[in-house]
């Protein structure tokens, strides 16, 4: 901005006859929810949502007005008449397998789908723009969704919210898989909460956690539902969620126990005084096999069970407007200790850092009698600098052996062994007890192929292309224009002027 | 050597000469043009004369007036000779390549039965609701009229009258030079209601050179098809003030009539929000004297940069947006009030940045502190706010305050807060400022398109070139015979097809195409194939020459 004035005003305008606006009760309203799982694997997933309801029928209102819902999403709604949307930007991929069910998945990537008002003419044309208008907002790649990753789906995807007909000519959807998620992606999404991230449970949003974690997934979902129970009107809600999981054994050091400051490096301070409903939920469930118990500090006012997911869940749940809830210590920390009977085993792990130092993963291990453990590691391949390539890249790249080193219990006890009597190659490795020994055992190294590009294949083609016309061009130039004829062999060259030269030294007369 | 070898040596040289021509003929006559095409960008021509000769045009504004004589106005010998046309012609001294010249073309005319009657009544409002009866006036013209010396329908010692409408009233004088005296009564009301150096000024700030003209103070918003105007009430403190604020009431009763008046200029949208948690990038000095805190004029500029990141640009339209905040300060800065130069406390405790808003700073009563406990519920006076607001708006449209003559009268505006010659005003600004940007721009996309020759020119590109080149002379037609509605659209287009050509993406394909890159695509070829012909060349050249002296010599 270039500058600012001050502003002597005139009141020169004939204002009309005031009208004092009576209060009326508020159309909108914010709920926050925090829900934290310690999954099965030692992970810990905390689930954001915000979800604001606002009683206003946006496609009709010419002129809006804006409270508690964002006003930039106000107008999309109302400018390219959409009945439903849904976009969701994922880091990373939601193991099943391993943390269970999730409330809410979303492919890895952005994934957008948007059902249309069936009064929208051209589908495609506003799909386009709506999807330029949220690239700009979420500061995304969405514009580059087009035809070519465009689909209507007919049997999936139905509407979300309230819907009166689904003809499935209004559903567009697309999925960018190799968009990647990161702060800029975040930051505007803070901006929609009305709170910001100033209070309430948004306080705990800060970038560089949240994106340290083994899945990240931030999503937006506006629908339509009932305003009441005759469902005689319609509201409009916006939901705002983020997943994130937290990978226990880089934060922790192979423990389970998490905190809040631990997770987020931010505590609960205050609750958003706009939110009607401000809650954190902790899955207290016991699922263990092993009797592990688990103490959650401050201990729990009030606990809520439910099926949800198929299995029974038993929640703590922290209120933040509750005052207690805070005052006691003004900030909230929510902290999970798990007590479980000792554990022998150890894991160490030392994450590489590119050009610096490779990674280092320990583990103390007690293998059961006749079983198989496989242990595996996932790696991606990266393309290396170009000057980091060895002369012969597609040979490959080695990694070096794994070790093993195991006490192995002996089939016979043997003697225990005198070190300065006994042959030597029983006293390599120190044997602190008879009914065991000492192996270590070594991998092959794994050869990996990385990606090899090619660095100059453009200009060599080039100037094959042309050394080979400029070849045949030449000759056919020479046989064309050159005319041969024979030459006698002249009577004095160079190297007879030489020997002359020579044998005129030597005093030899000239040849 | 044989002769008959010798002859059969010289025909194989010929040969071999010819040869050599007839390569280096056809590597001219059809390789060189061949390449020529093949890698020739595609530019469609433009109408580069008639984009510079848009430099030097004249503008020429007409305002049509009409000077409409009353009885006894005028001594009677005079009035025998009406009814003619006065044309009052003068430049506007801007350092602009355009010279803009400002035409009064008065019509002088006798009053019509009707109007002398209105002009009898007891009083202006009265005569100034039968006038305006019949059927409107065009955008731009002016209607003047005279009336006798001694007339009761204005106080006696005021000399002229300026309506909301596009009419005024000017007193007659019984003199020999009466149409003198009453044409230069005419022309001061007229550019007061019209043309005035100042409002073009303005208007081309953009365009003159850093001088008095082009201070910050004078630069209103650019001209565009529709302006998106977003009132934001920013409440940094939601837990110590509960603000409550009645925009949709205030935008109904307040904001719609002046935009509405205003609609001819462009679209407007209007739109509010409220933003919780946002705060202003200063942090207020307390002054402990009157224990209020102040934020100093120099601080000002650094308020807005932090508040606009919260404010959301406007996702869904592309036309500019004018942003009025409304702070309420948080419980720990209040009362807040905004400081001037001098240091005394603004009457408004509002500002405005020129093309980017206005904010007021909206105090809580601090008794309201003392009846409840936090958070205290607060009921914004909108009629206080947009009373702000409204007048920002009025500035950054750069619709000045009137400069009114001596002893004239001025009616005040229409309830709407804008009369309808000051929106004419607007759009005589409004038409000047986008032919001379329309102008701008094509000027530098063919001065772009000139230097730098790897540029693409499609067929759409050249055609809105034509187009804007068009619709640019046709506003400056229409201005010079006073059309202002048809000069303004026309001026519209111009603009719009103007940045049409020159935002076109297609210009940009092969910007980047360096110049090494080509040599080395082109020199693994040509270097191989130019060399034997240029060599040989140079042998047959050097032998011609030896065989052109040597008969010389013999002579």
């Amino acid at each position: 901005m270039a500058a600012a004035l001050p502003l002597a005003v005139l009141v020169l305008l004939l204002l009309g006859p005031v009208g004092r606006g009576h209060a009326e009760p508020p159309r909108d309203t914010l709920r926050e929810e925090l829900v934290i799982t310690p999954l099965p694997s030692g992970d810990v997933a905390a689930t954001f949502q915000f979800r604001t309801r606002w009683d206003s029928d946006l496609q009709r209102e010419e002129v809006s007005h804006y409270r508690l819902f964002p006003k930039a999403l106000g107008q999309l709604i109302s400018k390219y008449s959409l009945r439903e949307l849904h976009l969701s930007f994922t880091q990373g991929f939601w193991r099943t397998r391993y943390w269970g069910p999730p409330f809410l998945q979303a492919p890895s990537g952005a994934e957008l789908w948007v059902w249309f008002q069936d009064s929208v003419t051209d589908v495609d044309k506003s799909w386009k723009e709506l999807s330029n208008v949220l690239s700009g907002i979420f500061c995304a790649s969405l514009n580059f969704i087009d035809s070519t990753n465009t689909v209507t789906p007919t049997a999936s995807f139905k509407p979300l919210g309230l819907a009166n007909g689904t003809d499935h000519s209004f559903l567009r959807y697309a999925v960018l898989p190799r968009e990647v998620v990161c702060t800029e992606n975040l930051t505007p999404w803070k901006k929609l909460l009305p709170c910001s991230s100033k209070a309430g449970l948004s306080v705990l949003l800060k970038a560089d956690r949240l994106f340290h974690t083994s899945y990240h997934s931030q999503a937006v979902h506006i629908r339509p539902v009932c305003r009441n129970a005759r469902c005689t009107s319609i509201s409009w809600e916006l939901r705002q969620t983020l997943s994130v999981v937290y990978d226990a054994f880089v934060t922790a050091q192979g423990k389970k126990d998490w905190s809040l400051f631990r997770m987020f490096s931010r505590t609960l301070t205050e609750p958003c005084p706009l939110a009607s409903e401000s809650r954190v939920y902790v899955d207290i469930t016991s699922y263990n096999q092993d009797n592990e118990t688990l103490e959650v500090n401050p201990p729990p006012t009030t606990t809520y069970q439910d099926v949800t997911l198929g299995t029974r869940k038993t929640y703590a749940i922290y209120d933040l407007l509750d005052m207690a809830v805070i005052n006691s210590s003004r900030n909230l920390n929510l902290q999970l200790k798990w007590k479980s009977p000792p554990e022998n085993g150890y894991v160490h792990y030392q994450p590489a850092q590119d050009r610096l130092q490779p990674h280092l993963l320990e583990m103390l291990i007690q293998l059961p009698a006749n079983s198989a453990t496989k242990v595996s590691i996932q790696f991606e391949r990266a393309l290396l600098k170009w000057t980091e390539y060895t002369p012969d890249p597609n040979h490959g790249f080695y990694i070096s052996p794994s070790v093993l080193s195991a006490l192995v219990p002996s089939v016979v006890a043997a003697k225990p062994v005198d070190w300065e009597e006994s042959p030597l190659f029983k006293t390599l490795f120190p044997a602190s007890d008879s009914s065991s020994h000492f192996v270590r055992l070594y991998t092959e190294p794994l050869l990996v192929n990385l990606p090899t590009p090619d660095f100059s294949m453009p200009y060599n083609v080039i100037c094959l292309t042309c050394t080979v016309v400029a070849v045949c061009y030449g000759s056919f130039y020479n046989l064309l224009t050159r005319t041969f004829h024979i030459e006698e062999p002249s009577t004095g060259g160079l190297a007879k002027r030489l020997a002359n030269l020579i044998r005129r030294a030597r005093g030899v007369p000239p040849l | 050597m044989a002769a008959p070898g010798a002859a059969a040596t010289d025909l194989e040289v010929v040969r071999g000469k010819r040869a050599a021509l007839f390569f280096a003929a056809v590597a001219i006559l059809l390789g060189l043009p061949l390449w020529w095409k093949t890698t020739e960008t595609y530019r469609a021509p433009l109408p580069y004369s008639q984009i510079s000769g848009l430099n030097a045009l004249q503008l020429r504004l007409t305002v049509p007036i009409t000077v409409v004589f009353t009885r006894d106005s005028v001594p009677l010998d005079d009035q025998e000779k009406l009814p003619f046309t006065v044309v009052h012609e003068r430049d506007i001294p801007l350092k602009y390549k355009m010279k803009i010249k400002c035409r009064f073309q008065k019509a002088y005319r006798r009053a019509l039965e009707r109007e002398e009657e209105a002009l009898s009544l007891g009083s202006m409002q009265e005569a100034e609701t039968v006038l305006a009866e019949p059927q409107k006036q065009a955008e731009g013209s002016l209607t003047v009229y005279v009336i006798s010396e001694n007339s009761s329908l204005l106080p006696q010692d005021m000399m002229s009258y300026i309506g909301p409408e596009r009419t005024a009233v000017v007193r007659g004088i019984t003199h020999r030079e009466a149409f003198n005296i009453v044409g230069r009564r005419v022309i001061q009301v007229a550019q007061a209601m019209s043309l005035t150096e100042a409002v073009l000024a303005a208007a081309l700030a953009d365009h003159l050179p850093e001088d008095k003209w082009s201070s910050d103070k004078r630069r209103p918003l650019k001209s565009s098809l529709g302006y998106e105007i977003t009132f934001s009430l920013l409440n940094p403190d939601p837990k110590s003030h509960d603000v409550h604020w009645d925009i949709e009431g205030a935008v109904r009763r307040y904001v719609q009539p002046f935009l509405s008046a205003l609609s001819a200029a462009g679209n407007f949208s209007v739109d509010s929000q409220i933003l919780y948690y946002a705060v202003l990038g200063v942090n207020p000095r307390f002054d402990p004297a009157s224990s209020s805190y102040y934020l100093a004029a120099h601080s000002l500029p650094h308020v807005i940069n932090p508040v606009e990141s919260r404010l959301g640009s406007s996702a869904a339209s592309l036309y500019p947006v004018l942003n009025f905040l409304l702070y309420v300060p948080e419980l720990a800065h209040s009362p807040l009030y905004i400081q001037d130069k001098d240091g005394a406390p603004v009457a408004t405790n509002a500002f405005h940045s020129p093309r980017w808003g206005g904010i007021m700073v909206y105090n809580v009563d601090p008794k309201a502190y003392n009846a409840s406990e936090l958070p205290v519920r607060v009921e914004v006076d909108m009629v206080q706010v947009m009373e702000v607001f409204l007048a920002q708006l009025r500035l950054l449209f750069g619709i000045a305050q009137p400069q009114m003559p001596l002893k004239c009268l001025f009616s005040g505006s229409k309830s709407e807060g804008l009369t309808t010659w000051e929106l004419d005003r607007l759009l005589w600004a409004r038409s000047v400022e986008n032919v001379a940007t329309a102008t701008t721009t094509l000027t530098s996309l063919a001065q772009l398109l000139g230097k730098i020759s790897n540029i693409v020119i499609k067929d759409d590109v050249a055609s809105e070139v034509y187009r804007a080149v068009a619709a640019v002379q046709k506003a400056a037609e229409e201005l010079a015979s006073g059309h202002l509605a048809s000069a303004f659209i026309a001026s519209q287009e111009a603009v719009t097809s103007s940045e049409r050509a020159f935002f076109d993406p297609s210009l940009l394909h092969l910007l980047y195409f360096p110049d090494d890159q080509k040599f080395a695509i082109y020199i693994p070829l040509f270097l191989p194939m130019a060399v034997p012909i240029l060599l040989s060349l140079v042998k047959i050249f050097l032998e011609t020459r030896k065989s052109w002296k040597k008969p010389q010599k013999t002579d």
